[in-house]
């Protein structure tokens, strides 16, 4: 398999990178880690005439802590977020979900803002930044613009962002003390993509009720799922035992409507769409109940 | 026709130059290019594991990079793992465990092995599994590779 042929730029800075995407549009292909990119374009799914790649744009790669949460840059590796403590501290949801995200190969490689901008349903790191309520900074030729969460997954590998912008960043807004989280993914070998995952946040007010809850899953539909007000009613002031979880896994199971696919049928996704919510959001509430893994 | 590139990369300790045009992937260019075909071409995207290199230090799929990315790099393939004419520790313990049959994976295995015991000292055979999942075999079974993994965590000094 081979791609088509392309012609290659490497620029040295972000600007010249916009410049290129602003000449060639929808012809360009930015790549980074090439980790959803080159099998694209290996299957020639993609068939660009120009790849711009951002290796040399290293300012783009960071973790920064900040007043809200934690910024991270678009060209991170996803190996670096693995690794990295602050992540680990400040969100512990990403932590536990980028181990799910490919191997340890395609980890080394692969990129935060590449996994956020191929949009794949199935993946991982859209269904956090969901879950979060995470913001995305893109930069295009009139300058800058901070996308929510909520309204950058547009469908299968589709996104909010021109073709002409770029990915600058990711913003990840810290949970207040009290938060639990918890990823789970039902998928068929350790490192395939989910065939139905589920990303959640749970907040405890001091009596022990839910204040506040945030859930995505991945695998469900053409793009991650926002299951935050699917459930908010469910969940939103009750004790979230056993019977109230369920409730909101079943809210979840009534709402989605996943396509049937070689990898499982319609029904069995929703089946596993219920189950993987009652796990995500039982593991939240327990680790917000202990206080372990909480913000 | 797009234009090449003139790159210049170190393998196994050795620099080459050479032109390549953009789609050149690592993998056709190590394999054809520099004639080392000890680095296997298997699924061309990225998911069984075989085209495993070394890129500065890190594991890599070489099917998931252009060539021309891996300008100014140092690259380690299989050929290069161990000091002349004997086995790498890991090569001596797969051939004791018969951690191979066709041999097809061995390559992208050996590489994934290094960076894993170079990491970890006396793993359990669960993380041995995690530490391979990156990398499909077909015929021997994973039993044998895993006790080949454990016997190169005895043998190999580090």
């Amino acid at each position: 398999m081979r791609s088509v042929s392309f012609e290659y730029a490497r620029p040295a800075t972000v600007d010249e990178a916009v410049a290129l995407l602003a000449e060639h549009g929808d012809d360009a292909k930015i790549l980074a880690g090439g980790q959803s990119l080159v099998p694209l374009l290996n299957f020639r799914m993609a068939q660009p005439s120009h790849v711009v790649d951002i290796a040399a744009l290293t300012s783009l790669a960071y973790i920064r802590p900040t007043a809200e949460g934690l910024e991270i840059g678009a060209l991170t590796s996803q190996r670096a977020v693995e690794l990295s403590t602050d992540v680990e501290r400040r969100c512990p949801l990403l932590h536990e979900a980028i181990a799910h995200v490919g191997h340890r190969q395609t980890r080394n490689r692969g990129t935060i803002g590449g996994s956020l901008v191929h949009a794949d349903p199935a993946a991982e790191l859209p269904a956090v930044s969901l879950a979060l309520g995470a913001e995305l900074r893109v930069r295009g030729p009139d300058g800058e613009r901070v996308i929510a969460a909520s309204d950058f997954f547009k469908g299968y590998l589709a996104t909010a962002m021109g073709a002409n912008e770029l990915l600058l960043s990711v913003q990840l807004p810290s949970w207040p003390q009290g938060t639990g989280h918890c990823f789970v993914e039902f998928c068929r070998r350790q490192g395939d993509f989910a065939i139905v995952g589920a990303a959640a946040l749970v907040s405890l007010a001091a009596d022990g009720t839910v204040a506040n809850v945030g859930l995505a899953l991945n695998g469900v539909a053409g793009r991650p799922f926002d299951g935050t007000p699917v459930v908010s009613a469910a969940l939103l002031g009750k004790v979230p035992g056993d019977a109230v979880i369920a409730q909101a896994a079943a809210s979840i199971e009534a709402a989605v409507e996943p396509d049937s696919d070689v990898h499982a049928p319609a029904d069995y996704r929703r089946h596993l769409a219920k189950v993987m919510t009652a796990r995500a959001l039982a593991g939240a509430a327990g680790r917000a109940r202990s206080g372990e893994g909480g913000l | 026709m797009a234009s090449t590139h003139r790159i210049t990369l170190t393998v196994n300790g050795t620099s080459y130059t050479r032109d390549v045009p953009p789609r050149r992937l690592l993998s056709e260019f190590i394999r054809e290019d520099l004639g080392l075909t000890g680095t296997h071409v298997g699924c061309e995207h990225g998911v069984c594991g075989t085209c495993t290199i070394e890129v500065e230090g890190a594991t890599a799929r070489a099917c998931l990079m252009f060539a021309v990315q891996a300008d100014g790099t140092s690259i380690t393939t299989v050929e290069g793992l161990a000091c002349g004419d004997g086995l790498h520790p890991i090569q001596e313990a797969f051939h004791q465990e018969h951690g191979l049959q066709c041999g097809f994976c061995t390559p992208g295995m050996l590489l994934s092995v290094k960076e894993f015991l170079s990491e970890t000292r006396n793993p359990t055979a669960d993380e041995v599994r995690h530490a391979i999942a990156g990398n499909l075999c077909r015929c021997t079974g994973y039993q044998s590779i895993v006790k080949a993994v454990l016997k190169a965590d005895e043998l190999w000094e580090r």
